[in-house]
């Protein structure tokens, strides 16, 4: 009875509602995709600036089309003009990159696992107080490690190197891979693992054998975070290389700012634009896994 | 020998993690807060110097003018990436055709570089091919936008493009935490004949405060460690009318050779992260025992 009265006093209630519904609906629509299109703004400039030339660029505006598919500038960002001294293009910096990047997650990502395992599945007398020592390497904010970095890097004589920067990445890449494999491994039922020792399988047969096996997804959002922080990264790039081992962030910004004679802005849009799509291929991929890492990891030093 | 070494295994394993952080992060942390009670310039020096770099560096205006605009910078980020942020995910939840495609776009910044977003802006913003000159071809003649090259108006730049860079992810949490709320509360507060707005002003966004909680920590976080997108866009300039603490702490140990100075500078950033990053986690680890 009473149910009744309150699902039919509720149905009047969005009669009457019926046209303030429908004129919400339309403004609802209208601020979503006026927001939309302050976020894809940028990019649309970016791309069609790119795709201009310099004349083009001074005659039209922002946001006018271009006359066609032009992508000198791209190839110009890319591999140069091909004159010798001062021809700076990206080619050999987006190489450089990837050797970074691929030992650097590879390394930070394994080791992350085996702790996460082990924190998780081998406990030990204050292995919680281990995890917290671990975890506080999220949070610092590098500016008081650079310092001693540097020397560090000199004394083992990889300052200034491709090798050098593959350290630095997995060293501070560890807190973070560590803290999802732990969160991940923390899920999976220790019976399984306490079963298998029972049954007289190993350390590492475990591991290989149980945990491995299912941790597609950890693996999949651990790689495509530690894939996104070093590609993007500036910060130790600009400050423990230069010159010819510099990775593409560090490169993208000398080539915007030594611009010699006249500023090339769709040559600067071009490259801006091949440094971002990497990082953005894999978020268009796999964006589901992207925020996931996203979420659980954002706090980076 | 052969037993110890299975028995020790699992400690043995964690070994290198916990060497590699022990020495780089807690070792090296150390290192920097000995050196910045040290005369250290060019090399550094290990005699004790007492407080003297503090000192200098407080009474430095390049570093005050730093610190002001990390305040004004930190206020502006906050706020507008949170009021957006709330905005777009209370909308997106409800029930919105091409949700995922939003979604996307306004997510995919956090997916780019603040080098490739610095860039980007720097372009947009520029004055003489920029915005600026969008308006004047529109037929807004004295339209004027010159905060890229305003010494007043350049700390404004910043903000554009940091927000433009996070907002979609203080989005994505919302929803998230908004998603997590049971259908019932939402229902009976309606059938109690309570409008849309109520229920989301008096019961939705106050059920977020952990939400909100985290998108601070996270926000100011990324605020203080502000180094990438500055140099990108500003290079601190003009003038030094941009410089924050992060961009003030490279350059005095790299180009002017002030080690001691710049491992001061460095310390107060650590402070400041801890003063909001302990809290946080004391919290966090409180709220997970209690589960």
């Amino acid at each position: 009875m009473q149910d009744n009265t309150q699902s039919s006093s509720y149905q009047q209630l969005e009669q009457k509602s019926k046209y303030t519904n429908m004129f919400l609906r339309w403004f609802l629509y209208f601020v979503l995709i006026l927001f939309a299109s302050y976020f894809i703004f940028p990019l649309y400039v970016m791309v069609v600036t790119s795709l201009k030339t310099m004349e083009e660029i001074r005659q039209g505006t922002l946001l006018s089309w271009p006359s066609g598919l032009n992508f000198e500038s791209w190839a110009v960002a890319w591999g140069g003009r091909g004159y010798g001294a001062g021809d700076t293009f990206l080619r050999p910096y987006f190489w450089n990159s990837i050797k970074m990047v691929v030992p650097a997650v590879f390394f930070s990502t394994f080791i992350g696992a085996m702790t996460g395992y082990v924190l998780t599945k081998w406990r030990f007398k204050g292995d919680s107080w281990v995890f917290l020592f671990l975890l506080f390497g999220c949070f610092i904010p590098f500016q008081a490690i650079l310092l001693p970095m540097a020397r560090t890097l000199g004394v083992l004589g990889i300052s200034n190197s491709i090798v050098g920067l593959v350290l630095v990445h997995t060293v501070y890449g560890i807190p973070f891979t560590t803290l999802f494999f732990r969160n991940y491994y923390v899920s999976v039922p220790t019976e399984l693992v306490k079963a298998a020792r029972i049954d007289g399988a190993g350390f590492f047969k475990i591991f290989f054998k149980i945990l491995l096996p299912i941790s597609a997804p950890i693996i999949v959002v651990t790689v495509i975070w530690q894939f996104t922080q070093i590609w993007n990264d500036f910060l130790f790039g600009s400050t423990f290389s230069f010159g010819e081992a510099a990775p593409i962030q560090v490169a993208l910004n000398n080539m915007v700012l030594s611009s010699t004679s006249v500023k090339e802005y769709n040559v600067d849009m071009a490259s801006a634009i091949i440094a971002g799509v990497p990082t953005l291929i894999v978020y268009v991929l796999a964006g589901k896994y992207f925020i996931r890492g996203l979420t659980s990891g954002a706090v980076k030093g | 020998m052969f037993k110890w070494l299975e028995k020790n295994l699992p400690k043995i394993v964690m070994a290198p993690a916990v060497g590699l952080i022990g020495w780089f992060v807690y070792g090296f942390v150390l290192w920097t807060l000995y050196i910045s009670f040290t005369n250290s310039k060019i090399l550094p020096k290990y005699e004790l110097w007492g407080f003297g770099q503090y000192e200098k560096l407080w009474a430095s205006r390049k570093w005050l003018i730093s610190v002001d605009n990390l305040l004004v910078f930190t206020a502006l980020f906050l706020i507008f990436c949170i009021v957006i942020g709330i905005i777009l995910a209370i909308f997106l939840d409800q029930k919105i055709r091409a949700e995922g495609v939003l979604r996307t776009i306004y997510l995919y910044p956090m997916a780019l570089s603040f080098i490739v977003t610095g860039t980007a802006w720097k372009w947009i913003l520029n004055p003489t091919l920029g915005i600026q000159k969008m308006f004047i071809d529109w037929g807004f003649e004295n339209f004027t936008f010159d905060w890229l090259v305003n010494r007043e108006m350049a700390i404004y730049t910043i903000v554009i493009a940091g927000v433009w860079q996070s907002a979609g992810f203080v989005m994505a949490l919302f929803l998230a935490g908004l998603r997590s709320v049971e259908d019932e509360i939402v229902k009976a507060a309606k059938i109690d004949g309570a409008g849309l707005f109520t229920v989301y002003w008096r019961i939705l966004l106050p059920m977020m405060r952990p939400v909100f909680f985290t998108s601070f920590v996270i926000l100011v976080h990324i605020s203080i460690k502000s180094y990438d997108l500055i140099v990108a866009l500003t290079q601190g300039g003009p003038g030094i009318s941009t410089t924050m603490p992060a961009l003030f702490m490279t350059q005095t140990a790299f180009h002017k050779s002030q080690v001691g100075l710049s491992a001061a500078s460095a310390m107060m950033m650590f402070m400041a992260v801890a003063a909001v990053i302990i809290p946080y986690l004391y919290s966090e680890l409180r709220r997970e025992n209690a589960r």
